[in-house]
């Protein structure tokens, strides 16, 4: 597909470092974990989870991010997607923990809302370096019950997502689905591996990608060849316990870098 | 079982440069997906980022791409081509490129460690300033470069084609006289495509290559030349995505055919259209690929 040409409607201050951009163009069928490429004309073309059906929530980090902030309400970008596999959609009744750290509520976000929606319990662990750095801790709030914590201890308990995890009993939820950093996340499932709860667990990965629909390999993960853009970005915690994750990635010219 | 320059393959489906292989494990993800041998990417002498994206777009009609070559170098690549062969039970060809034939050679010798069963040159991607087809649209390059990594390997050479010549049979000719043991023909089509609401070329580096379905009638012709004018094996790739396509290139005049675009509807492409030719061959009362090799230009 082409690029679709999406106009900012809204854009919304999250953080000083973390903002949501709305757009004219609605992914109705876009599930929670898929991703859009963002193509920011003239300089890069970049994932995003979808925060919203119509929403992309960004952290600034380099060029396509810099440009992306320096772009006002009724600017345009082109959109391709939804693509990628997202998380396993929660059915009435059942027990879900979020587990989100940094800009790793965009996937969450919509998990949350849906989840709530069809009368799952929802229970999230949220985390951030300090107080001003937390994003969607109202959405998280209303789909179920919340438990912050930050770095510094500006709110919430003062440590990380595991600082909490390592507290809870986890043989009662039906899945624990993640999103953060690399780190973050490797130390989340060697904690569930632990408690004997990896293979509910779904992680939102992070990887290079260039074609973004399963074709080029520049995303592939060893052992198994596993492609992010198109058998993830959401891969099962089973998968992951003998693999490269927590260790080394690819960079864009395909070198290993260390995580 | 098809043998094609001295090497057997499980099959005669190939995985195409520059398609799930980057790393080893991809490579031998492949094979188990049914691949009867696979080709890596193209490896160069330095790291490479290769072009901005957007690097691929899928348009109605097929795919354009400009990746502009990206890869770790063969110093870094060495390692996944010995994961490749050990987790792969088919063969696996090492695909290169350099600006030069001191260049080709050296990348060559550098991956020879690993062992790999034969090297296809890219003198064909259409996409990368100084590389590629820069080389491959002229026949004395192409013939010296193949004649340079012929002597500095022990191992057969494959020339991979660009379509974007007036006359293909001529650089066939040329890397034939170089000692190529087999050519590969296509790579992709010189294209763009342009976003009509800001005028903006899509891909990053503004053109790059069409494959897909689109090419496969190029492609046909292509291998239908090639098969004519030369004695060594042609290798059919250009928008093969079943069985169909594959009988319809082998019946043009090749001996395999390689399998790239059409890995994005699923890995299991390879044993479905291996499973397909097989199928074809028993029903119609063919020994085996050969039988069919060129059958278009005996009929006539
Ligand atoms: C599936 C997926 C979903 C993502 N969702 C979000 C999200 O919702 N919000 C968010 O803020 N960020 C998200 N990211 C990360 C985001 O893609 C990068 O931060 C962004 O690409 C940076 O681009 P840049 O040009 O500003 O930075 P650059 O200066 O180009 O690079 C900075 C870093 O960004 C990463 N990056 C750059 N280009 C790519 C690329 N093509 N593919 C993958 N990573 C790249 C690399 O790690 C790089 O080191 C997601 C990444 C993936 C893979
Ligand atoms: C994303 C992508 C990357 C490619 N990279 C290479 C490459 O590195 N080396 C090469 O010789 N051909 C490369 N090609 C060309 C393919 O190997 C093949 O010749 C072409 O795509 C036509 O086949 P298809 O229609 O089956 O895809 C690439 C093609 C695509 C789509
Ligand atoms: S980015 Fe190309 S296969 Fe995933």
């Amino acid at each position: 597909m082409r690029p679709i040409n999406s106009k900012i409607t809204q854009i919304v201050e999250e953080t000083p470092s973390i903002r949501t951009f709305r757009f004219d163009t609605s992914l109705d069928d876009a599930q929670p974990g898929q991703f859009v490429m963002v193509w920011v004309r003239g300089v890069d073309e970049v994932p995003m989870g979808c925060s919203f059906k119509n929403g992309i929530t960004v952290q600034k980090v380099g060029d396509a991010t810099s440009r992306l902030f320096e772009m006002k309400e009724g600017d345009s970008v082109g959109l391709r997607g939804p693509f990628g596999k997202g998380f396993t959609l929660p059915a009435k009744d059942e027990n879900i923990l979020i587990i989100a750290g940094g800009v790793g509520v965009a996937p969450l976000g919509p998990l949350a809302d849906e989840a709530a929606s069809v009368g799952a319990k929802v229970t999230t662990i949220l985390g951030a370096r300090n107080a001003s750095e937390l994003v969607f801790e109202k959405r998280f709030s209303e789909a179920g019950g919340i438990t912050v914590t930050t770095d510094d201890g500006s709110a919430g308990t003062c440590g990380f997502v595991t600082t909490v995890l390592a507290e809870m009993d986890v043989s009662e939820y039906d899945r624990i689905c993640v999103c953060g950093p690399e780190i973050m996340m490797f130390n989340v499932l060697k904690m569930l591996e632990e408690k004997g709860a990896h293979d509910r667990a779904e992680f939102s990965l992070h990887r290079y990608f260039k074609c973004a629909i399963g074709v080029c390999g520049a995303c592939c993960m060893d052992h198994e060849g596993l492609r992010v853009c198109k058998d993830g970005p959401v891969l099962n915690g089973s998968l992951l316990l003998d693999s490269e994750f927590g260790n080394y990635k690819r960079s864009s010219s395909s070198q290993r870098v260390k995580v | 079982m098809v043998k094609i320059t001295g090497i057997e393959f499980r099959n005669p489906t190939i995985l195409a440069s520059g398609i799930m292989g980057t790393t080893g494990a991809s490579l031998v993800r492949m094979t188990n997906s049914g691949a009867g041998a696979v080709v890596t990417k193209s490896i160069g002498p330095e790291p490479k980022i290769g072009h901005p994206n957007p690097s691929m777009v899928k348009l109605d009609c097929g795919f354009l791409n400009a990746m502009g070559l990206p890869n770790p170098s063969y110093a870094d690549f060495v390692n996944e081509i010995k994961i490749a062969k050990e987790g792969a039970d088919v063969p696996v060809i090492a695909s290169i490129f350099g600006g030069n034939a001191e260049e080709f050679v050296r990348v060559a010798e550098g991956l020879a460690d690993a062992k790999p069963d034969a090297f296809e040159l890219n003198v064909s991607c259409p996409h990368a300033e100084g590389y590629g087809a820069t080389i491959g649209t002229d026949s004395c390059m192409v013939e010296a470069i193949t004649a340079a990594v012929c002597d500095a390997v022990d191992v057969p050479v494959w020339v991979k084609l660009t379509p974007n010549v007036t006359d293909i049979k001529s650089i066939g000719k040329a890397a034939e006289n170089g000692g190529a043991a087999a050519v590969v023909a296509i790579n992709t089509l010189r294209g763009m495509a342009i976003d009509i609401n800001s005028g903006y070329p899509i891909l990053g580096n503004r053109f790059g290559g069409l494959s897909g379905s689109a090419v496969k009638p190029v492609a046909i012709k292509c291998v239908y030349d090639l098969y004519e004018a030369l004695d060594i094996p042609v290798i059919g790739v250009g928008g093969v995505s079943s069985w169909e396509d594959a009988v319809e290139m082998i019946m043009a005049g090749a001996s395999a055919v390689q399998i790239g675009s059409a890995v994005h509807e699923g890995v299991e492409v390879f044993a479905d259209i291996a499973t397909g030719i097989e199928q074809f061959l028993q029903n119609n009362g063919y020994a085996g690929v050969e039988d069919i090799t060129g059958l278009a230009h005996e009929v006539i």
